[in-house]
């Protein structure tokens, strides 16, 4: 007889896992990569220079997306 | 997947061979049955198992043997990590990312127009281009762009060839961005003729777009998932509502719209979703149409294996000699270049040498993105394939053969089709049309209808049933037109840079894209580009598609073979000239492809397949002063004969574009191999003094 409980949390578990990485595949399909590890990047590598808040670092992307420039061909065939 | 990394032991041989066996039974079914119906779950396994082969070994060969990966360089990503555009990225996050960057129109519609020929053929051409021509250009140019600090294709070129060879390129992208930006618009066009339900849908998208951009702006900035829900939500409803909005004749005649109309829609929206800022209208649809086409794509393949038609269509048709009503023109060079981008695709070297290549966390990666990324590509294509077969033969050649040829009505069509061997009754043709809530399905040219039909059988056998038809025919519409209009919107703003750009080293003001005379007149002159072969498109009385799809499927294999060409040429630049046959062969049969199919649509006396003769045909009629069907007056003869000489023109640019490629590459090889150094050009060998930028 298996453990309901433990059977329950590993699927609770095994579910925020493929929540989580869905989210952030989704994400980053529309040009949004992980704003975690821009935050760490930065506090790592720049702790002495200003990071950009979350919706900065959106429409900063968002920007960067359809900005006119050399190697941002998307979706044709 | 760890299964595909280690065969060494006992058990994974087994399922190998397992595998393969699985694969051949499947594929002995699809291939050699005759008669009865083939059940299209064969055509899936086939695939699949052809796949799961082709990416254990050959794919994995041509990373580590013939491009020599290696795990210890470090890559652009861990070099210029900057958190923003370089960021060493999840592997599977990552492949969704390039998948939903490749995934586009094309390998929907190219397999349903090779449909014609019966599913064989396009069906071998899908998975064998695959295995060998598309994945191994997109692993390859992922490859070398990676290694160059994630460079464009152009810049790449301009590299290792030479500055002339890249010129001619960057003129040969230009090209293929106006063909491929008209032909898909017409494709939108020529699904919304006369279609209230789908024509309100589809411009409903433009309000939710907008709302969803306020809100994401102003509102709550940056909660994507919460818009792309809202605007699912409100999308759904347009869609529902539609149904009522044809069935209101008031309503209906607002939307009821002829094929010049919308040509003109299009080009105006182009126009101005080029010109405002992309937060408000781009954005925002782009992420309802990337998220709509993941899902429909799961969807579909659901919707397959679970309802398991049988595919209709025959293995082969008559149509194989050249001689079929969809598009004109024989296997040989043709199918090759119709299927398009599920079996190889130029386009993807412009993407695999752009964001991707900057997030690969290591080159051991390469493969499973670039190479895994195109065969999930291919596998869109059979799944297009098989919505394309499962539909009755004789309403696939009604909805997809012109005007000019099946008349206007169903009993025409009807007789007409059923000559052809393809035996059809005017109710048929109809009932169709009624189950999926449209007035006529007839002529309905450019494959995405015909792809609705399809999807609507496949999803409402196991989601709603007959009732639910035509709420599935016209969500399959709506998710094709948002994303092929996505499309249409950044590539008229990548137009726009590229002419720019290149009239910009005339007028050196002109490249300034923060200018707002300069937006306006580069939108202007980018839409004025493609609305002119749409338009041209909208008004040919074959279907546009007939005449055009070549053009563009020419266009886009054409700058596969300049991307294939450009890998051979660094190959030798390595000093791998022992493996370059990987990428020489499908290189070789790309050239003679587009160089033939090139060739016969300037120069074939075939008036149906080359365009001089059929110019020369109507010029002489009109010199004497008579009228040649489908023309009315002697003004659209004119116009005839001079869109020929404009299609003719660009089809021979293809080909000279293609001949300077091959003849620099040559020039290029001949070179590296009287240098005993290795020579390509490449950036960050571990320990090297790393260059670039760095945030």
């Amino acid at each position: 007889m298996p453990d309901l409980q433990e059977l329950f949390d590993q699927s609770a578990s095994a579910m925020r896992a493929a929540g989580y990485w869905g989210t952030r595949t989704a994400r980053l399909m529309i040009g949004v990569p992980d704003y975690e590890a821009y935050v760490a990047h930065r506090r790592a590598n720049h702790p002495d220079q200003p990071i950009m808040t979350y919706v900065e670092f959106f429409r900063e992307r968002q920007q960067a997306r359809y900005a006119i420039g050399k190697g941002r061909f998307r979706g044709c065939c | 997947m760890s299964f595909i990394n280690n065969s060494s032991a006992p058990q994974t041989r087994l399922l190998w061979i397992a595998v393969a066996l699985l694969g051949a039974v499947a594929f002995a079914i699809v291939a050699l049955n005759r008669g009865e119906a083939v059940n299209a779950a064969w055509l899936v396994i086939a695939a699949i198992c052809i796949y799961l082969i082709a990416y254990r070994f050959y794919g994995l060969f041509v990373a580590n043997r013939a491009l020599g990966v290696d795990g210890g360089r470090p890559t652009p990503a861990v070099r210029h990590n900057d958190g923003l555009d370089y960021v060493p990225t999840n592997r599977y996050v990552l492949y969704g990312h390039h998948f939903a960057a490749i995934a586009g129109a094309g390998p929907l519609v190219g397999p349903v127009l090779a449909a014609q020929m019966g599913y064989l053929p396009g069906t071998l051409w899908i998975l064998a281009g695959a295995v060998f021509a598309g994945a191994v250009q997109d692993m390859t140019v992922l490859f070398l762009s990676t290694r160059r600090d994630g460079r464009s294709l152009g810049d790449i070129v301009r590299g290792e060839m030479g500055p002339v060879a890249g010129t001619i390129t960057g003129i040969g992208i230009l090209l293929i961005c106006v063909i491929v930006l008209a032909v898909l618009a017409l494709v939108v066009v020529k699904a919304l003729i006369g279609s209230p339900w789908g024509t309100f849908a589809v411009f409903c998208t433009i309000p939710i777009a907008l709302l969803m951009g306020v809100y994401n702006q102003f509102i709550r900035p940056g909660r994507i998932g919460e818009i792309s829900l809202l605007g699912c939500v409100l999308l759904l409803a347009a869609l529902i509502y539609g149904k009522t909005v044809s069935e209101t004749p008031a309503l209906a005649a607002y939307f009821d719209l002829k094929g010049e109309t919308l040509a003109l829609i299009i080009i105006g929206y182009g126009f101005v979703a080029s010109v405002l800022p992309v937060w408000l209208l781009l954005a925002p649809r782009d992420y309802l149409s990337t998220f709509l086409k993941i899902g429909t794509i799961m969807l579909l393949a659901i919707g397959i294996i679970i309802v398991r038609p049988d595919l209709q269509m025959p293995a082969v048709t008559k149509f194989i000699d050249g001689s079929g009503p969809v598009w004109s023109g024989s296997v040989f060079p043709f199918l090759f270049i119709t299927i398009a981008c599920g079996a190889v695709s130029g386009w993807h070297s412009l993407i695999a040498s752009g964001t991707t290549p900057k997030m690969i966390e290591n080159e051991k990666q390469i493969a499973f993105i670039g190479y895994g990324g195109m065969l999930m590509e291919s596998f869109v294509a059979i799944m297009a394939m098989i919505g394309a077969s499962i539909i009755h033969p004789g309403v696939y050649f009604a909805m997809n053969s012109g005007a000019g040829l099946i008349g206007t009505t169903a009993e025409q069509a009807a007789q007409v089709i059923s000559s052809w061997g393809f035996v059809v009754t005017p109710d048929e043709i109809a009932q169709v049309a009624k189950d999926v809530g449209e007035n006529s399905i007839m002529s309905r040219t450019g494959g995405a209808p015909t792809l609705a039909v399809g999807m609507a059988h496949i999803l409402s056998s196991f989601l709603g049933g007959r009732t639910l038809m035509g709420i599935w025919y016209h969500f399959a519409i709506l998710f094709e037109a948002l994303f092929i209009l996505t499309t249409v919107d950044a590539g008229t703003r990548v137009l726009r840079f590229m002419i720019q750009d290149l009239v910009g080293n005339a007028v050196p003001a002109f490249k300034e894209t923060t200018s707002w005379t300069n937006n306006l007149i580069g939108s202007a002159l980018s839409c004025a580009l493609w609305g002119y072969f749409l338009y041209v498109g909208v008004i040919d009385p074959l279907g546009g598609i007939w005449t055009l799809w070549p053009l563009f499927g020419t266009a886009n294999q054409m700058l596969a073979a300049i991307a294939l060409t450009v890998c051979t040429v660094v190959l030798f630049k390595m000093k791998r000239e022992r493996f370059a046959w990987v990428t020489i062969v499908p290189a070789t049969w790309l050239v003679v492809c587009t160089v033939t199919a090139g060739l016969e649509k300037v120069f074939s006396p075939d008036p149906n397949v080359g365009f001089i003769s059929h110019a020369l045909k109507y010029g002489d009629a009109l010199a004497a002063g008579q009228l040649l069907a489908p023309a009315k007056a002697l003004g659209e003869m004119r116009r005839i004969v001079f869109n020929d000489y404009i299609d003719a023109s660009l089809a021979a640019v293809f080909v000279l574009v293609v001949v300077a490629t091959v003849v620099y590459g040559l020039l290029s090889i001949r070179k590296a191999l009287g240098n005993p150094q290795p020579t390509a050009m490449e950036i960050g060998l571990a320990g090297a003094a790393v260059g670039g930028r760095h945030a």
